[in-house]
């Protein structure tokens, strides 16, 4: 029973680790650009697949793959933004959520064309395998390690946002964007630099997903869904707020599973039914 | 003064929408031809919250399909007509659009697409999960009955069934955005703080434009359910709903036909690409990007545009 309970959980909090380091990503680029990257669900997708690919085609493992996964991904999202999304400055931002969602289905209909829908696995590196016994629960080491570096990058980013000069930056710019610019600080290379590193942040997530969950070109579109609700939960205007809500909807999720399996999928909408019917700005929003 | 009838364009838009509708189904197969219709109702219905009141939702599957299923189990289980059988994926659409929109209003712009979103995937794993609902097969073998003295199990009649249907809310949409109503839409769409001071009950007129368009999008869902006699999974997934933004963008937003002519050219790209697998996702992805960047009027309107230009 207990070990039950504990089992759920642990994996309500796997879930919730790559939950709050996905909305921290969109929370990023959406307090700069405006824009809702909807490629942030292929973007991880791309990061599990790249890693996947370099380990079969090119025997690059994990660790390699951790720092250069992240890093192409990277400098594809700034590509991007160089290319397209900086075109659609000053219009709607939903031409933004458009544009993005077309280059997700062009993305995973690239890789479902060449993989099909089936998934392959990723072996866990050789360093994390085995695990815990806690007594209540079985902990396997590589979990352990997703909920302690999930949890560093989000230390990480926070402090880079809050207590730095860049970040002093960065929430200037989320603020009052033309005010930034006339101080002279160039913001259209922040915005690049910003949009590149939240794709970096969603590839790097999914070199971590790689051996935990099946590798296969759909497993970011049922992600997304979740960390859009996520984010209108926790509200954008916050980035402790995105992590925060992050871990605990998967916390939720995991409780859910044990009470009442059905609902599992389903909970965190409701959740979102009710954070919009009593706080519709969000838990950590600021109403506006 | 209005000119008389035959001297405004809009009278012979409608004798050609009539001639071409009446035609169809002799040109081409009555099948495509209906599923062109019911999507072209869809993707209007959808338009006027997208192109009038600029509410972008991104689960309006949620209505299309929930309607099917219903109007296919009333028909198929229940066997109720389809007088009755209709009118219940309707009634059900406009319910669930209600509830939807009282939630998702409470928020706008991207807030409001991510939060519909949220709420088709309810949807979407309720239809999975209930017994009624045949899970990943669907419903499978929904009768298509008669109407007032229509077999409709003869394709013709079955066709002239649905082109009357697809008319009849084509002109009610047409009515609704020319009305003061629609006005008050545009006006909320362009300034909203400006509308309020005005005096006008913004929330209400979303609501009713939402759920207006809901009910709208279930009747394209019911008559789909009879059209196909079948309903999917495929009709309450996210990527429908991506279709349908995909075909009024194309299209044309905020126009009368564009969506109509946005469904016709995406049914048709996809009927002649069935073949080619995933591809179809690229290539549709491919025009989202090409919309966005150069052509955000839609063809209908950037034709229209051409000619204002050209005069």
């Amino acid at each position: 029973m207990i070990r039950a309970l504990s089992g759920q959980l642990l994996l309500g909090l796997i879930n919730g680790s790559f939950y709050a380091l996905l909305s921290l990503g969109l929370a990023i680029i959406f307090g700069l650009l405006e824009v809702v990257n909807f490629a942030h669900g292929a973007q991880y997708m791309m990061g599990a697949f790249l890693a996947w690919m370099g380990l079969t085609y090119l025997g690059v493992g994990y660790w390699w793959a951790l720092l250069l996964v992240p890093a192409a991904v990277g400098l594809s999202g700034v590509a991007v933004e160089r290319v397209l999304l900086r075109r659609l400055q000053g219009l709607d931002p939903l031409y933004g959520l458009l544009l993005t969602f077309g280059l997700a289905l062009v993305i995973e209909g690239a890789f479902h064309q060449a993989y099909g829908n089936s998934g392959s696995s990723y072996p866990v590196p050789e360093a994390l395998r085995g695990g815990f016994d806690l007594g209540f629960v079985y902990l396997p080491r590589y979990r352990a390690w997703v909920v302690l570096v999930s949890a560093s990058v989000c230390f990480f980013s926070w402090f880079i946002i809050e207590r730095t000069r860049l970040g002093a930056y960065l929430r200037a710019g989320t603020e009052n964007r033309r005010l930034l610019q006339a101080f002279g600080v160039n913001v259209p290379f922040m915005f690049t630099v910003t949009y590149g590193f939240g794709a970096a942040l969603a590839a790097f997530a999914g070199v971590m997903a790689a051996p935990v969950y099946q590798v296969n070109p759909l497993m970011g579109s049922s992600l997304i869904m979740v960390v859009f609700a996520v984010v209108v939960i926790g509200g954008m205007g916050s980035i402790l707020g995105a992590i925060l809500t992050g871990l605990g909807i998967g916390l939720v999720e995991g409780l859910t599973k044990f009470l009442y399996p059905p609902a599992a999928s389903v909970v965190v909408f409701a959740i979102m039914a009710l954070v919009l019917l009593f706080r519709p700005a969000g838990l950590f929003g600021r109403p506006r | 003064m209005t000119p008389p009838l035959y001297e405004r364009p809009v009278f012979w838009g409608y004798v050609a929408l009539v001639a071409v509708g009446v035609a169809a189904p002799f040109v081409v197969y009555p099948v495509f031809a209906m599923n062109v219709l019911v999507m072209a109702l869809f993707a209007s219905a959808f338009n006027l919250l997208l192109g009038y009141a600029g509410l972008l939702s991104f689960g309006h599957a949620a209505f299309l399909g929930s309607a099917a299923y219903v109007t296919g189990y009333a028909a198929k289980a229940l066997g109720l007509p389809v007088l009755a059988a209709v009118p219940l994926g309707v009634a059900l659409a406009a319910l669930l659009g209600l509830l939807f929109g009282l939630l998702a209003l409470r928020r706008s712009g991207i807030y409001f697409a991510m939060i519909t979103l949220g709420f088709a995937q309810v949807v979407y794993f309720s239809v999975l999960q209930m017994p009624w609902t045949g899970g990943e097969d669907g419903l499978q073998g929904i009768p298509r009955g008669s109407v007032l003295g229509l077999d409709l199990g003869n394709r013709f009649e079955m066709y002239y069934f649905v082109y009357g249907v697809f008319l009849g809310a084509f002109l009610l949409i047409h009515r609704t955005i020319e009305s003061p109503f629609g006005h008050v839409l545009r006006a909320i769409r362009e300034n909203e703080p400006r509308a309020l001071s005005l005096g006008y009950d913004v929330e209400r007129y979303k609501l009713v434009a939402f759920v207006l368009s809901a009910a709208l999008s279930g009747l394209a869902g019911s008559l789909k359910a009879l059209t196909l006699q079948f309903a999917t999974l495929g009709d309450v997934t996210w990527q429908r709903s991506g279709e349908v933004v995909l075909m009024t963008l194309l299209g044309g937003m905020g126009t009368v036909v564009g969506p109509s002519v946005g469904a016709l050219l995406v049914l048709t790209l996809e009927n002649y690409l069935a073949s080619l697998g995933s591809w179809v996702t690229v290539i549709t992805g491919v025009v989202f990007v090409v919309m966005v960047m150069a052509f955000r009027r839609g063809v209908v309107g950037e034709v229209r545009a051409l000619v204002r230009r050209s005069f």
